[in-house]
């Protein structure tokens, strides 16, 4: 097993080696064949079989070097959904084909998963796919797809046995963005902006090559997708009042006028909630460097939706009239979320998505009741009938 | 190296911590809880023996050469932890954490050496209302080393063999060492909110004390005793909402209603669920703060503020859930809730409520009203 040693004079020599190149794509496709990508995957294919705890060594070796990046912000669902999941069941060639583009970013990636009538619900939904020799044609709507439209590839689960029970009737596709027969359409949310799309699916042909999985297992196949979802933590610490709350406290300092004691009530319990935050997420970082991943993670996306959402609330409380105004409501395409240069309104508008996306706020407790604490599931009516009976 | 790469538990801690978990399941059950709590003998003498000369655990934090392990605030925590989440009845905290935070602040090496091993036991003659960092106030008058007055609400006093008394003097404050079995100190036994824990008033009528300290050197140690306190109260707070949860889990995955386990209904469920996101966010926060205080860490302040503001709402929170959640029974004498119910706020009480730590930190990290 490599080192850590081992692993930095490796990156330390791919630096110096590749010095001089002004080759953005070159340098990042040479990284990849030389292990540097990500370096738990296998060797071939961007990895050296190393332990993941490695990885966040190396990434911050090559930003200090200033070496190209492959943006990973833009390709955030390739490297942490469909990577993981193309690598747990994609053929030789697949992960051939679809991994090192992936890893570049010279091919983006999007998730065609949630459904109009499937959402915290997943294993409910009803795009169709039925078989035509070597090709699926495929049929129906996704929704809440980030990045679609600048996709060259989807993970993609559909309904190939209506006749059986929803979990056991879904096959798992990557599908083809550019086919004839998909078409994305933006999705303007409450902000005034589109980060995600609807996408529709009609008569889209998908080759057999292009299954994950066995046909009838893409549940299982989904569920590994679903585990990966959870955003990689890197780096150290975040600072004191590095988030949301830091705006509000500098707007109580710099402005006296605007001060009342029930707000300062509220902003001192928000702060020491969000000091709580920062302390359990560092307490997590720490938890996954030494290898022992823990159900913490959940945890952290509850309390900050709640504390996103809170802390905006109160910053436009505390501004009054300045609350009332708004800076613009272009529809605009952005590929991440920006907390902190837009006006108080747009904050606390999108933190109201912080608890709907990834998984609901409800869905997550029950995620921690059921498999943290252990405690039994509601009784279920939809488990064992067949998903073609199912009142939808 | 910062105090927040100390937020996880060391091996050794572990071991610790298995080693009084075991202890305390044998000694302190639910059945010798309730027969002793109304009793003239509250704490455990058994318990506290085999904790201190077997276990050291009143040692922990100090040096090796006054009869220590030389570890530190951060192992002490530990140990709070498990004698919160058992309730256990022992001056842990009067002795080993208030009373030796105090002495090893003025290097009372001999006394510390024998609360150190567990031969004798101390209190911190304070109210345990008092909040760190807010000005000492000193009830007690020192003419020569004679001491006069009276403390109220002092905690694990009742069975001290020494009481450490700050007592205000001509020259300015002065710490003292009291023999607690004395003509001139009367102990009056508190009828108290929490029972595993009861608090004594002292009166002092021409009490002999043995200058330990005098002047901003007795107010230092008084300041860090009180810090040091707030600080591992924290951690208790944390093995009380531990056991509260899990005792509340436990139940509701075996008593069953209208054909159920009520466990599965989503209103309760969601419930404790929310409960386990705070305890992780608890454990954190005072890990934190055992870490600053072992490190002496210039964070300390805001990190015990912080602590004490946060975790004292989530123990009362966990416990307040163990009582609604345990239904009819959660509100009987029989049952554990109760006496959880009543530490977790006896515990949010002592020190500073959250309030006034919330007041303390809009001081300390410039948010004024």
């Amino acid at each position: 097993m490599l080192t850590a040693n081992e692993l930095d004079d490796r990156v330390g020599e791919f630096i110096t080696a590749h010095r001089d190149t002004d080759d953005a794509l070159g340098y990042l496709r040479a990284r990849f064949d030389a292990g540097l990508a990500w370096v738990h995957y296998p060797v071939g294919l961007g990895g050296l079989g190393a332990p993941r705890a490695l990885q966040p060594a190396v990434d911050a070796r090559f930003t200090a070097a200033g070496a190209p990046s492959n943006d990973p912000g833009r390709i955030g669902i390739g490297l942490g959904m469909a990577a993981p999941t193309v690598l747990a069941y994609g053929t030789e060639e697949q992960r051939e084909r679809w991994l090192r583009p992936l890893w570049t970013g010279e091919e983006v990636w999007c998730q065609l998963f949630s459904e109009p009538g499937a959402g915290s619900d997943l294993a409910a939904l009803g795009t169709r796919a039925i078989r035509d020799g070597d090709e699926w044609v495929v049929d129906g709507q996704k929704v809440w797809t980030s990045m679609a439209h600048e996709a060259r590839w989807a993970i993609l689960v559909t309904r190939t046995h209506p006749e059986l029970p929803k979990h056991r009737g879904m096959t798992y596709f990557v599908c083809d963005m550019t086919a004839p027969g998909v078409e994305v359409r933006p999705l303007r949310q409450a902000t005034g902006e589109a980060e995600f799309n609807e996408v529709f699916l009609t008569g889209v042909r998908i080759p057999d090559a292009h299954r994950l999985g066995e046909v009838g297992d893409g549940w299982s196949v989904a569920r590994t997708t679903l585990m990966n979802e959870r955003v990689a933590i890197g780096g150290g610490a975040a600072p004191r009042e590095g988030g949301m709350i830091g705006i509000v406290a500098d707007t109580w300092r710099e402005r006296p006028e605007l001060r009342t004691a029930g707000l300062h009530d509220r902003l001192l319990r928000l702060w020491v909630e969000a000091e709580a935050a920062r302390l359990t997420s560092a307490r997590l970082r720490l938890q996954l460097a030494a290898g022992e991943p823990g159900p913490e993670g959940s945890a952290a996306k509850l309390a900050f939706a709640r504390l996103n959402q809170d802390i905006s609330g109160l910053e436009l409380d505390l501004l009054a009239e300045e609350g009332l105004r708004h800076d613009e409501w272009t529809m605009r395409r952005p590929a991440s979320v920006d907390f902190t240069t837009r006006s108080p309104g747009y904050r606390y508008l999108r933190a109201k998505g912080n608890s709907i996306e990834g998984g609901t706020s409800e869905i997550l407790l029950n995620v921690v009741a059921e498999r943290v604490l252990g405690l039994p599931a509601e009784p279920r009516v939809d488990k064992d009938a067949a998903w073609k009976d199912l009142p939808r | 190296m910062s105090a927040t790469e100390h937020l996880l538990y060391t091996e050794d801690e572990s071991e610790l911590r298995s080693g009084i978990r075991d202890l305390l399941t044998e000694r302190v059950t639910l059945a010798a809880l309730l027969a002793r709590i109304e009793t003239n003998e509250p704490y455990d003498p058994k318990l506290w023996r085999v904790l201190t000369e077997q276990i050291g655990a009143a040692g922990l934090a100090v040096d090796e050469t006054h009869g220590g392990s030389g570890a530190s605030w951060r192992e002490t925590a530990v140990v709070m932890e498990e004698l919160g989440r058992s309730v256990a009845p022992t001056p842990f905290l009067g002795s080993a954490v208030l009373a030796t935070a105090a002495l090893r602040a003025v290097h009372a090496g001999a006394l510390l050496a024998d609360l150190a091993g567990g031969r004798r036991s101390a209190s911190l003659a304070v109210s345990f209302a008092s909040v760190p960092g807010a000005r000492l106030r000193y009830p007690v008058r020192a003419d020569g080393d004679t001491l006069t007055g009276t403390v109220t609400s002092v905690v694990d006093a009742g069975a001290a063999d020494v009481l450490v008394v700050a007592a205000e003097a001509a020259g300015g404050p002065v710490l003292y060492a009291v023999e607690a079995d004395q003509p001139g100190v009367e102990r009056r036994p508190v009828v108290s909110l929490d029972l595993t824990r009861p608090l004594t008033d002292i009166v002092f009528t021409g009490a002999i004390g043995t200058a330990l300290a005098r002047g901003e050197q007795a107010e230092a140690a008084c300041a860090t005793a009180l810090t040091t306190g707030a600080a591992l109260l924290a951690s208790e707070q944390l093995g009380i909402a531990e056991y509260c949860l899990e005792s509340t889990v436990a139940y509701m995955k075996t008593r069953h209603q209208f054909g159920r386990p009520v466990g599965s209904f989503q209103g309760p469920k969601h419930r404790l669920a929310a409960l386990w996101v705070s305890i992780a966010q608890v454990r954190a926060v005072a890990r934190y703060a055992a870490a600053c205080v072992a490190a002496d860490d210039p964070d300390t302040a805001v990190a015990v503020a912080v602590a004490q503001a946060h975790c004292s709402e989530i123990a009362v929170r966990a416990a307040e859930e163990c009582v609604q959640l345990h239904g009819g029974i959660g509100f009987t004498w029989e049952h554990h809730p109760h006496l959880y119910l009543k530490r977790a706020k006896a515990d949010a009480l002592a020190f500073g409520t959250p309030d006034r730590h919330r007041a303390i930190l809009a001081r300390l990290v410039d948010l004024p009203a």
